[in-house]
């Protein structure tokens, strides 16, 4: 029973970081940009539910998606003159970015956090049988499938997600037939927004403590999935979010007591031996010729 | 008979990457419906010419103008809403599209949407694998067939100019010959075309008129009677 509690643990934090990981890998896709400021687009979201902690549920949850994707398309802004040049030197300035918009974040909200309470109720579990759950944990996979599910028909289904995978696959033979690549980029900045928005509203309920490092803390490890799923294709990437986010509830759970001050070594154990195995990652087949998004 | 009306004008087009120069300063004006090749050893500058007319590559001197008006500072992707389309070497088509995938984006480059049936159905007739393999994905297609998909791609976003760049590249003779039929049957409908081929002399033959390039230059001009004049074919591609 014990088993069966943690797994459904190990699927929400699975799904959750999926979707961290699908808005990093959408944009790698298009651009060629891991965008590391993508972290302080939760953190900007999780501000905004904190400054409208007075406010409606409804208010807060469009203001906090508002700024996520309002940040996503300013971030897009910013990183524009960096497009013509090497990935290397745009990666460095996504780093700065991000540090910049973390040093922001502790001038105007200083180092120590602050409790934005988000639908606390949400923390309350219900019984299936003796397994208990809590709401938010249902909600996260519920969010999570459906959002994975949503993206998959867009790319695949409008006329923009074959424009956006026409742009990752060959940009420059997509801008011939008339694909608008600054509209494409900035679809993609805005979904990469909406994603972090969502995530961000998931993960306000269970850890409500905001502080500037709130976003990268997520980050960090949905990249590391994204590098060990593959971090050129889109659904490759998403599972890799996927795989950590549930390896870190698994390990937590079943590493020994003593040992579970190693968890992040573990995590990151399994991720060399991953890459020294299938260097492409985890979820790409070893072809030549695959479709990135 | 009276000089058809230009359409697009190379006008002393310069082209380099980095330090090294492609295209030394070349003048070309096309007319209204026709057909001009583009011939000589690899090298010689003519695809990137056609990169420079597409906006692939900025041209470091001179100027390119459509129907009259530079388009040097229009971006790659409104010069396809202009009516200017590129099958480029290589084909370029998405190999992990549908067939449909890839006529799905020849439609983004439309000036308008209404005709988008219309003119699939023109690329069905003129490539009926285009219609039997839509479902397909492109990649699994043979190279003739794949290039037959990259000149469908152009050719459903209604181009007044359509730019070709070596289609004839990796095909076997009677796959040429194909080609060369369809490019017939485009020309009748109207679409002018410039046309980069290494095939000198099916190229001379097909043109209202060849220029040699060679070295970044345009060294000769070649007609139609040219093709059977295999002393002239061979000056302008060696320079003997």
């Amino acid at each position: 029973m014990r088993f069966l509690q943690t797994l459904i643990d190990a699927l929400a934090l699975g799904a959750l970081f999926a979707l961290v990981a699908m808005g990093v890998s959408l944009l790698f896709g298009v651009m060629r940009l891991v965008n590391f400021a993508y972290g302080e687009l939760m953190t900007a979201g999780a501000y905004a539910l904190l400054l409208t902690k007075d406010m409606a549920t409804p208010v807060r949850i469009v203001t906090a998606l508002a700024v996520t994707m309002a940040l996503a398309a300013l971030i897009n802004v910013i990183l524009r003159p960096f497009r013509a040049v090497p990935p290397t030197t745009s990666l460095i300035a996504t780093f700065a970015l991000s540090f910049l918009l973390q040093n922001l974040a502790i001038l105007w909200f200083g180092t120590q956090g602050s409790a934005m309470e988000f639908l606390p109720d949400l923390n309350q579990a219900f019984a299936i049988g003796e397994v208990r759950v809590r709401w938010i944990t249902l909600a996260s996979l519920v969010i999570g499938v459906v959002l994975v599910a949503t993206m998959a028909l867009i790319l695949r289904r409008t006329d923009i997600g074959l424009q956006m995978r026409a742009a990752a696959a060959d940009f420059s033979m997509a801008r011939v037939l008339g694909v608008r690549g600054n509209w494409v980029i900035l679809v993609a900045f805005l979904a990469t927004g909406f994603l972090a928005g969502a995530v961000t509203l998931a993960l306000a309920v269970q850890r409500p403590l905001v502080t500037p490092s709130y976003g990268f803390n997520v980050l960090v490890p949905a990249l590391v999935g994204v590098v060990v799923g593959g971090l050129d294709r889109l659904v490759a990437g998403t599972m890799g979010g996927f795989f950590v986010g549930f390896a870190t509830v698994m390990l937590g759970q079943y590493l020994p007591p003593d040992a579970r001050v190693f968890l992040n070594s573990a995590l990151f154990t399994v991720v060399i031996v991953v890459l020294l195995v299938r260097p492409n990652g985890l979820f790409v087949r070893q072809t030549r010729g695959y479709e990135r998004l | 008979m009276s000089e058809p009306e230009p359409v697009l004008e190379l006008e002393n087009l310069q082209v380099r990457y980095g330090a090294v120069p492609a295209v030394h300063g070349i003048d070309l004006t096309i007319g209204e419906g026709e057909v001009v090749g583009l011939i000589g050893p690899n090298g010689a500058g003519k695809s990137s010419t056609l990169a420079a007319v597409m906006g692939l590559v900025p041209p470091s001197r001179g100027d390119i103008r459509y129907r009259g008006k530079s388009i040097i500072e229009v971006p790659t992707e409104q010069r396809a809403a202009l009516g200017l389309a590129l099958v480029p070497e290589g084909r370029h088509i998405f190999p992990e599209f549908s067939v449909d995938e890839n006529l799905r984006l020849g439609l983004l480059g439309r000036r308008d949407r209404e005709g988008s049936n219309e003119a699939l159905e023109t690329v069905f007739e003129l490539f009926p694998i285009t219609r039997e393999f839509r479902r397909r994905t492109a990649g699994e297609l043979s190279g003739g067939q794949q290039q037959q998909l990259a000149i469908a791609r152009a050719l459903v976003s209604d181009p007044d100019v359509l730019l070709l760049d070596e289609p004839s590249l990796g095909l076997a003779p009677r796959l040429v010959e194909t080609m060369i039929d369809a490019l017939g049957e485009i020309r009748r409908r109207g679409v002018t075309i410039l046309l980069v081929e290494q095939r000198a002399q099916l190229t001379v033959a097909f043109a209202d008129r060849t220029y040699a390039m060679r070295d970044g230059r345009i060294v000769l001009t070649l007609t139609p009677e040219d093709a059977q004049d295999i002393d002239r074919l061979t000056s302008a591609y060696f320079g003997t």
